[in-house]
């Protein structure tokens, strides 16, 4: 009996989920908090307060590194342990190799962080980590590459489940994107300054197939792998569709990878290669609705589930956000909406549809999901994550609208023109406009953190309710050992 | 008849494995390859030369402060654009930018062609307060960079870590013939890598840009730096219709 138990508690490395889970809520809380601040900075630029560490400049890419990497990466390591182990029936090959990816993980989070604070970076977007950390991140990437392959090799039966496809092609994209986008040349070796390999357009190029496919396989194919998942076990039902899983996977997969010139319409990238961008862009729409549909028409036949589940809310509403950006993208990859929407507060609104609306909110539902199942106990709250559910959809829903207006006025703004064909506003006329949604943006945001600090309490009593629970339990089985060896 | 069954694919790693990265490669060599090879791709034209020292260090504190993330160096081909800003930016005029700054969001205006468009004074005043200058900006104010005293220490490292990249500044006499075969005497001079030090001084001195020759300050690179942004290319010299066959 006490056996079974012990291999029960034993069979998957757990450990390292947990410590991913709880890192996934505190980035969360830490990045979305720094987003708030420099939104507020745009509003009230008071708040630079003249202090270089904490000008909008560099704090920019903490929010961005502590959110995409810290949160979402961190929530992805941790899911992508659970699902791997509990689809494959296998534990994670090596404990060691696991621990690393925890703390290499942790500390580029946290040095990237440090250093832009300082004043390192390297002025690409997404990927400001100057090289040593690039180099740390190159480490733990393949040691995740070798942990995750090793896992599938390891698997109870023949298929390999259709998320694992999602997390392999992340994890592979990841390390090439990576890799490429960030070949530099130190000054010296005892210097954190580096200048890019490439120059100008091509430089350029490679950022920008960097940049979207952080959108496309970090922020996308990987977390359509958690939604491959958790959405079915939440819902009790099976996958909607399996062929369709099959074809959007590839086509996703494949098309992804064209589209990044899409951001450089209108520059002077020639014009063949963002054309093809954009075509591939439209292409793109089918493969990403394939994924929303597959996951909505997963709950058919348990729609009830939406009224009385705050979880599979938190589900269904993110894919309804992938829908949505997803179509809103290709829109904008269109060279004529580019040529408004480009430079405008528009593209923000848009990304962020997509990082709160899609990425944050399905991770809230997977870890929702996950974390009572990890410290074998049940939520603390249910109520709380129902009143979070709303803070996060109203947040969402104030943040993307008030760009949606700050986007478009600016880009008509800049382009009108007077009776006689002069330009009818000077630049700032277009700063002054966005002041009141950009206030906006700024209580959205506010209103998203104070449902990610919800979340924070929640995960935090949960974790403190299960411990409490192991210890009685673990003190009653020895009383009754006890019991049984003086009878 | 070759029969192919997706279950072959889910059942073994490898072939998942090499088929994910073949599906995933493609588009980048299509798209990012030719750049390198197609010449068309950066136009030809006279003007453009690497940064001086004290440029270089301008740069370097643009990007330090993170400057591109509200500021785009890149103009579009639009009329309002062209009215606003200037001839579209071509790829040549970037063509020595170790990374690129071309930007993605305008927060503020473009500054691909900020240069001499402004006196130097009025861009320490407004780098400095720039709700002073313009009371409905939104920028952060950077007092620092006039009373911080600006690193020179590494200044030869950085140039010969660009050299690497294929920035043309020079090491040795052939280099530095090259040189002046390209960019003429003056230029060349400034782009050995032997005289950094005295070179940045000397254009600190002699330009003031931050209205103190007493020392240098991180101001005089930002400014001179700013002051050079677009102003390499003379368009007087090329037809209206010069650079649309690059496109």
């Amino acid at each position: 009996m006490a056996a079974t138990m012990v291999s029960g508690t034993e069979q998957y490395n757990f450990e390292i989920v947990k410590k991913f889970s709880i890192m996934a809520v505190v980035w969360g809380l830490v990045g979305m908090s720094v987003g708030v601040y420099i939104a507020s900075e745009l509003a009230w630029p008071i708040m630079n307060m003249d202090i270089p560490y904490i000008t909008f400049g560099r704090l920019r890419p903490v929010h961005t590194s502590a959110v995409i990497f810290g949160f979402g990466g961190s929530a992805l390591f941790a899911t992508s342990y659970y699902i791997v182990q509990r689809t494959c029936q296998a534990r994670l090959i090596s404990d060691g190799m696991a621990i690393f990816t925890f703390w290499g993980w942790q500390a580029a989070i946290a040095l990237g962080g440090i250093s832009y604070m300082l004043g390192y970076t390297q002025s690409r977007e997404y990927a400001e980590m100057e090289w040593p950390i690039d180099i740390l991140i190159e480490v733990v990437w393949v040691t995740y590459l070798a942990l995750f392959v090793g896992t599938v090799m390891r698997r109870k039966q023949p298929h390999i489940y259709v998320a694992n496809w999602f997390f392999l092609s992340f994890i592979l994209a990841t390390a090439l994107l990576h890799t490429f986008n960030n070949l530099a040349v130190p000054i010296s070796l005892f210097s954190m300054k580096s200048y890019s390999l490439f120059s100008g357009t091509q430089d350029a190029m490679t950022q920008w197939w960097y940049g979207h496919n952080a959108v496309g396989f970090f922020l996308t194919a990987a977390f359509l792998g958690m939604m491959y998942y958790f959405v079915p076990k939440q819902a009790g039902r099976p996958i909607f569709s399996y062929r369709l899983s099959i074809v959007h996977f590839w086509a996703l997969s494949f098309l992804y990878m064209w589209v990044g010139a899409h951001h450089l319409h209108w520059t002077a990238l020639p014009d063949w290669t963002s054309t093809l961008a954009a075509t591939f862009s439209i292409m793109l729409l089918l493969p990403s609705w394939g994924g929303m549909i597959n996951g909505i028409m997963t709950l058919s036949g348990a729609w009830d589930k939406l009224r009385t589940d705050p979880i599979m809310r938190f589900l269904i509403v993110a894919l309804s956000f992938y829908g949505m950006s997803t179509f809103e993208g290709p829109l904008m990859a269109l060279k004529d909406v580019n040529a408004l929407s480009h430079y405008t507060d528009w593209t923000v609104g848009h990304v962020h549809s997509g990082a709160l609306g899609w990425v944050a909110m399905v991770s809230f539902g997977s870890l929702y999901h996950m974390i009572p199942k990890l410290w074998n106990t049940k939520i603390w709250s249910q109520k709380l994550i129902e009143i979070h559910f709303w803070f996060a959809t109203i947040g969402v829903l104030l943040y993307i609208t008030a760009m949606w207006i700050s986007g478009i006025t600016q880009g008509l703004m800049w382009r009108a023109f007077d009776q006689f064909g002069n330009l009818q506003y000077s630049f700032v006329e277009s700063v002054a406009a966005m002041h009141p949604f950009y206030a906006m943006r700024a209580i959205g945001g506010m209103f998203f953190v104070t449902g990610m600090s919800m979340m924070f309490i929640n995960v935090m009593m949960t974790i403190r309710q299960g411990k409490r629970e192991a210890a009685k339990l673990h003190a009653a089985s020895h009383g009754k050992m006890a019991d049984m060896a003086s009878a | 008849m070759f029969n192919f069954k997706h279950e072959w694919v889910e059942t073994n790693i490898g072939l998942l494995l090499v088929l994910t990265m073949l599906a995933i490669s493609i588009g980048g060599l299509v798209e990012i390859a030719p750049l390198f090879f197609i010449k068309d791709t950066v136009e030809k034209v006279d003007g453009v030369r690497p940064y001086t020292p004290l440029e270089l260090r301008g740069r370097d504190i643009f990007q330090r402060e993170g400057c591109y993330l509200c500021h785009s160096q890149m103009i579009r081909p639009f009329r309002d654009e062209a009215l606003r800003y200037g001839h579209y930016s071509l790829a040549a005029e970037s063509q020595y930018d170790h990374p690129f700054q071309w930007g993605s969001k305008r927060t503020g205006p473009d500054l691909a062609r900020v240069g001499k468009k402004y006196s130097n004074e009025w861009h320490v005043a407004h780098l400095v307060s720039p709700r002073s200058m313009v009371p409905q900006s939104v920028m952060p104010n950077y007092p620092w960079l006039l009373s911080t005293e600006l690193d020179i220490s590494d200044i030869t490292d950085r140039m010969k870590a660009l050299r690497l990249v294929g920035v043309p500044y020079s090491l040795n006499q052939d280099e530095y013939d090259a040189n002046v075969k390209k960019f003429g005497k003056e230029t060349a001079d400034m782009l050995n890598i032997a005289d950094a030090r005295k070179n940045l001084i000397a254009q600190a001195q002699q330009g003031n840009y931050d209205g103190d020759r007493s020392s240098i300050s991180e101001m005089d690179a930002l400014v001179a730096y700013l002051q050079v942004l677009g102003t390499m290319v003379d368009f007087r010299k090329y037809d209206d219709d010069e650079f649309v066959k690059y496109r």
